[in-house]
């Protein structure tokens, strides 16, 4: 049975009708429009889909549609503002911390999580908390750096 | 995944009301294992009753002598808790390991606990501490509480509510963890209690399991080296792709060693 889930997407009211079995990844994607967020694995282990629901960072194609419903959701493309990269965006072209940038999206958000509650985290605790996010490209090192990079900008 | 009918009540009553009769229907708390489960079709519930609206689930609570902690608290609400890394620093660190931060963020203990996954963490902490498991109905205590693997002694229209845990003199966790999931290949907890020393299992078996000798060797030296040559009998542990039986034996009694060392002792 259809039914009717509503949230804020990047800080606009957004509703859709969906199906159950309807993940969030997927009404955000297909019925929503918003491709920023990817889907690498489907099966909770490459965080390309990561966003952020009520303020934390989970895999969006591991939550039902019908559990966001209510909730304050923001996806890759609720960061950049004004037309300006956000710190975040920036550091990783800066630092080439994306070569073919599928799984930039989900890492960038969940980097951004990271620095919510440490905002001057160590090497190690980035490479840490990256754990749920695979890069397929890049060997990490690149994306390490812009991580830390964005932090330093961030905290100004 | 197949289509199934989903519920998120506001009260206990209400979950209570939406299970009576209903027997294939499931409770869903963080979704960490029953989601991934349903995508592929392993399991096919006709209803999910989802938990995360009954406000009274979750939360952290201090009383004099124990840590009651609410079923829906999440993974990293536990690790983040100063309250809890105060009182059970082995507690923080096991919440702190689970998974990813993303899976921390949504996954909860009860969820945790009442699926008795042979590889899951929290059943060790659960054990190993001694605490209770409070459900709607009633409270049973841990070592009554791991029945097999993905089996409990909840009843099917029983709702596990809260874990309380007593404050222990001191205890540790380690473990040997999965490289890809993060799950315990195997993990020890290993704790001093009012009630003597206990050591507690998980990864390695088909649920969570206390090991005697260890507890017995502790409780004359609480020290890594009171368990040197004791060995783990393989015959019964878990063999798969990650690990043989064998290796898991050697592995639980590292552990040991380590938790043991991470208590203090
Ligand atoms: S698509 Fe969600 S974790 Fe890979
Ligand atoms: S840049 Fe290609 S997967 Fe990360």
């Amino acid at each position: 049975m259809p039914s009717t889930v509503s949230f804020t997407l990047n800080g606009e009211p957004v509703s859709a009708e969906v199906s159950s079995r309807t993940l969030l990844v997927d009404m955000i994607r297909e019925q929503l429009g918003r491709t920023g967020t990817h889907v690498g694995c489907d099966t909770s282990q490459c965080g390309a889909c990561v966003i952020h629901v009520d303020g934390v960072s989970v895999k969006s194609c591991t939550m039902l549609a019908l559990q966001a419903d209510g909730a304050d959701v923001v996806t890759i493309e609720g960061v950049a503002r004004n037309g300006e990269l956000h710190p975040m965006q920036a550091a990783f072209r800066e630092h080439h911390g994306l070569q073919c940038g599928f799984c930039t999206p989900g890492m960038i958000m969940s980097a951004l999580d990271l620095l919510q509650t440490n905002p001057d985290p160590s090497e190690g605790e980035v490479r840490e908390w990256l754990e749920g996010n695979l890069c397929r490209c890049t060997g990490y090192q690149n994306i390490v750096k812009a991580v830390l990079s964005a932090a330093a900008t961030m905290r100004g | 995944m197949y289509e199934f009918n989903y519920h998120r009540p506001a009260s206990l009553d209400e979950a209570k009301r939406i299970l009576s009769g209903n027997d294939e229907a499931k409770l869903l708390g963080g979704g960490m294992t029953l989601l991934p489960t349903m995508k592929m079709r392993l399991a096919q519930p006709s209803d999910l009753v989802d938990l995360s609206a009954i406000a009274s689930l979750s939360g952290i609570e201090v009383a004099g002598d124990s840590i009651t902690i609410g079923a829906m608290t999440t993974h990293a609400q536990v690790a983040a808790s100063a309250e809890v890394s105060s009182r059970i620093a082995a507690l923080s660190v096991l919440a702190s390991g689970i998974g990813d931060a993303q899976v921390r963020n949504r996954g909860t203990i009860g969820g945790s606990v009442a699926n008795s996954d042979p590889a899951a963490d929290y059943p060790a902490a659960v054990l190993g501490l001694n605490a209770t498991v409070i459900t709607d109905e009633r409270e049973i205590a841990a070592d009554d509480f791991f029945t097999g693997m993905f089996e409990t002694a909840l009843g099917p229209q029983e709702i596990l509510t809260a874990i309380r845990f007593p404050l222990p003199k001191r205890a540790g966790y380690a473990k040997f963890p999965n490289p890809a999931s993060r799950y315990a290949v195997a993990g020890v907890m290993v704790a001093e209690t009012g009630n003597g020393v206990r050591v507690a299992v998980t990864g390695a078996g088909a649920n969570a399991y206390r090991v005697s000798e260890m507890e017995s060797a502790l409780s004359a030296n609480f020290s890594a080296s009171a368990l040197d040559g004791l060995a783990v009998d393989a015959s019964e542990l878990n063999g798969d792709l990650h690990a043989s039986p064998e290796y898991r034996a050697h592995l639980v009694v590292v552990m040991a060693k380590r938790a043991v060392a991470a208590a203090g002792g």
